[in-house]
């Protein structure tokens, strides 16, 4: 069965554009899904609506077989225990005025989680690969890579079931990019992934399934083979041959 | 042949510490060079002391010759000219470069007339407004009536990026630097923008500075590339040799980083 | 301007204008606190003849009634702080509240008192004070505080509004919504933090406000009572005999500056620090 399950979701802002229409999609338990579109498409907004953040104008979204209710605070409390985040800006998504082990253990302590704390802590930093005694730094003292990372392992700490990742590597600088990529590969091997990005070549290397946004509207959704070998609509061709390759090797 | 740029032993330091080190490196009229580096690499303080725009705490010392005149230690009324005339550049975001109080036709126009002038030919509305359409055809605007009179917020961040590169053409520079030019576009835009430079620099004959940290665009664009890493310049050589086989340690790093996502679009992740 | 450059020379200035006003501020406090314990007089104590001028008997003089001036100064730098730090601390009060209040109201709700921070911002802050002092009926050195707090509320709520929101579009603020944190501990934890910083330079410069608008409440009449010797009371009382004996009126005016300019030099110097720890961090 699906863990989330997207179903006709539209949302506007306030009496505005219909920012989002009819979205359907499926993200099965254990897999990673993308969601790939350019400014405009929506996809932030998705993200918002995935989380909680913001409530569709029509549509629903179910997730684990129970309908998504962000008005209810008992219901948001375990949903936020099942389902975490990682935000684009590694400089803006982490507190300056706190420490790295406050900001790690924030949800532990926000979803009133049982147990020791610190030692949860240290064990999402290793599943990020920093050292243990970051944990009693500022985030100031951490490059944008390494911040990103703490900001994965608050995500992870809680263990929850989903990660909504919201184009969490397009700031970083490419070597550090493709680092973060192989640590989201890591950990999207116990838990099941939606990754929001505008850089198809990321999404490619990280989703087994790609839904395509264009305008609010969802062009193209299926396996990453067929979308990239054999895209059917004429947005998702030219989203694929606009994007600048490597020369070839002579 | 004399060189349109020839940077030669460039040092960028502020009290304390050196951003840029003993680099060197030109550009001969009509060739189109790249700059490869991360944040942090130098890349874009390299262009800004072309431009002779470096902050005063970061003081040059080496020498950058640009069409002939010396830019290290020039004063700013001959940098002012120089700007004007040898050089241009066009940034990373059009939504801050160009006024945003201001309708697009007038931004292009002042640079126009100030050419006109110089060069004491025909400044008046009429010549300065064929001048502007000229250029926003140049750069394959379309509908460059309803364009002159729009404000940057009421056009899409491509057609922005093409009105400020008109408005580097419009002192019809000799070399064009492009700073990190598609960073903040769309994909789709992004392509285009490339298509577009590449265009223009064949069509006038100019000399290109292309900065950036993507490798692939880069490999686009330029003939001849230079990596940078923390100040120094770590490789150079032709695009696609440094691409293909690189010799140095990082650049290698990065090279292999960029195939990963390449392949991955090659459904070989 | 680049940061880097710019750190040396700046620093070395930072730090002096910041040690001056540390010096000027510390010797007012010094000497409010020491007047708890001992002044060279009592307050009231007619002790000299009337209008003695600077002696080694009575340092400042003495004023109409023969009373130490030297004594009265350092009740009113008591005064001048108590009053203050209660302005500041009333005016802050309020101004924090509505001012997160209006960061997080809908967007009718913020308009609304984004007008009400304008228009009594507009009004001088004297004159919000004079109207509770009227509204109280009674001149009291409670009143005072109380209406001078209320006069700067506006400033520091319209000053927090600002603040606040720019917090709130941080990534950290989603992050912690989606870390189940409750938007009460979001106020507490995340938004408060990082904009008491810079709250606590703007509150320093209402402190010199207060301090002055005190002496001018004072100075027409409607300050703390007699016996309070506050600097502005001091002033009204030496109005008459300015000429005769100028002593006066220019220590009180003295002591009232070098309060403001103090306080004023600390605040330059503490915004410097968030400034620079603010680039370091970007």
């Amino acid at each position: 069965m699906s863990l989330m399950s997207v179903e006709n979701v539209s949302f506007a802002y306030g009496a505005g554009r219909p920012v989002l229409e009819d979205i359907t999609f499926d993200v099965p338990r254990g897999s990673n899904v993308g969601l790939v579109g350019e400014s405009g498409s929506g996809k932030s907004t998705l993200l918002r609506l995935l989380l909680g953040l913001d409530t569709p104008r029509g549509g629903r979204i179910l997730f684990d077989g129970q309908p998504l209710d962000a008005r209810s605070g008992r219901y948001m409390r375990s949903y936020r225990r099942r389902v975490q985040a990682v935000f684009q800006d590694p400089y803006s998504s982490l507190n300056p005025a706190h420490r790295i082990l406050r900001i790690v253990t924030e949800p532990l302590r926000s979803l009133k989680v049982p147990g020791d704390h610190r030692a949860m802590a240290e064990e999402a930093m290793a599943a990020v690969g920093l050292p243990v005694d970051s944990l009693g730094r500022f985030p100031e003292q951490f490059s944008g890579g390494q911040r990103q990372r703490i900001a994965i392992a608050r995500a992870i700490v809680a263990r929850p079931e989903l990660v909504l990742a919201d184009e969490a590597v397009s700031a970083l600088d490419l070597s550090t990019r493709v680092r973060v990529v192989d640590l989201f590969r890591d950990i999207s091997e116990r838990m099941t992934m939606v990754f929001v990005s505008h850089d198809m070549g990321v999404v490619a290397a990280l989703c087994d399934r790609i839904v395509v946004l264009d305008r609010g509207r969802i062009v193209e959704a299926g396996d990453t083979a067929r979308i990239l070998a054999d895209p059917q609509h004429a947005y998702t061709r030219s989203l694929l041959s606009s994007i600048p390759r490597m020369p070839e090797s002579a | 042949m004399s060189d349109l740029l020839t940077v030669d032993g460039l040092t960028l330091a502020t009290s304390n510490t050196r951003l840029v080190e003993d680099l060197s490196f030109s550009i001969a009229p009509g060739e189109r060079f790249g700059l490869i580096g991360e944040s942090g690499s130098g890349k874009s303080l390299t262009a800004l002391a072309v431009t002779g725009l470096l902050p005063p705490a970061i003081r040059p010392s080496g020498s950058i010759r640009l069409g002939g005149t010396q830019v290290v230690g020039a004063p700013e009324r001959a940098l002012v000219r120089l700007r004007g005339d040898a050089v241009a550049t066009v940034f990373q975001e059009p939504l801050t470069a160009l006024d945003p109080l201001m309708p697009l036709g007038a931004q292009i126009a002042g640079p126009v007339r100030r050419r006109l002038k110089r060069s004491g030919d025909d400044a008046s509305r009429g010549a300065v407004r064929r001048e502007v359409m000229a250029l926003l055809e140049q750069v394959r605007l379309p509908e460059p009536e309803r364009l002159v009179g729009a404000y940057p917020h009421e056009v899409s961040g491509g057609q922005r990026q093409r009105v400020a590169i008109a408005m580097a053409l419009a002192c019809r520079p000799r070399l064009l630097i492009a700073d990190e030019p598609t960073t903040a576009l769309d994909v789709t835009t992004q392509a285009e923008i490339v298509q577009l430079i590449n265009a223009l620099v064949k069509e006038l004959g100019l000399g290109l500075l292309f900065i950036s940290h993507d490798l692939p665009v880069v490999g686009q664009v330029a003939e001849r590339v230079m990596v940078m890493r923390q100040g120094r310049a770590v490789e150079r050589g032709s695009t696609a040799r440094v691409l293909t086989e690189p010799e140095d340690a990082y650049t290698h790093d990065l090279v292999d980083a960029a195939r990963r996502f390449d392949s991955a679009l090659e459904g070989r992740p | 301007m680049s940061a880097a450059g710019a750190a040396g020379p700046r620093r070395s200035r930072g730090g002096a204008t910041y040690l001056l006003g540390l010096i000027l501020v510390g010797v007012i406090v010094a000497a409010g606190l020491i007047s708890f314990a001992w002044t060279p007089y009592a307050l009231s104590d007619m002790a000299g003849s009337r209008l003695e001028p600077p002696s080694p008997a009575h340092w400042a003089g003495t004023d109409r009634l023969g009373r130490d001036l030297f004594t009265q100064l350092m009740i009113g730098a008591r005064i001048a702080l108590v009053v203050g730090c209660g302005a500041v601390a009333i005016g802050g009060a309020i101004g924090m509240v509505t001012g997160i209040l209006a960061a997080f109201a809908t967007r009718f709700a913020d308009d609304a008192l984004a007008a009400v921070f304008d228009i009594l911002i507009a009004f001088p802050t004297l004159l919000i004070a004079m109207l509770v002092v009227a509204a109280r009926e009674e001149a009291s050195l409670g009143t005072a505080i109380l209406a001078l707090g209320i006069g700067l509320s506006p400033i520091v709520g319209r000053i927090t509004r600002i603040l606040t929101k720019q917090v709130l579009g941080q990534d950290y603020i989603t992050a912690a919504r989606v870390s189940g944190t409750s938007w009460g501990a979001i106020v507490i934890f995340h938004i408060l933090p990082n904009i008491v910083p810079f709250l606590g330079v703007n509150l320093a410069l209402q402190f010199g406000l207060a301090v002055m608008a005190e002496a001018s409440l004072s100075y027409l009449g409607l300050g703390a009572p007699p016996p309070n010797a506050s600097w502005g009371r001091m002033l009204q009382e030496a109005q008459s005999t300015v000429y005769t004996a100028p002593w006066g009126a220019v220590f009180p005016g003295l002591a009232l500056f070098a309060l403001v300019i103090g306080i004023n030099l600390l605040a330059d110097g503490l915004r410097d620090r968030l400034g620079r720890s603010g680039r370091d961090a970007g």
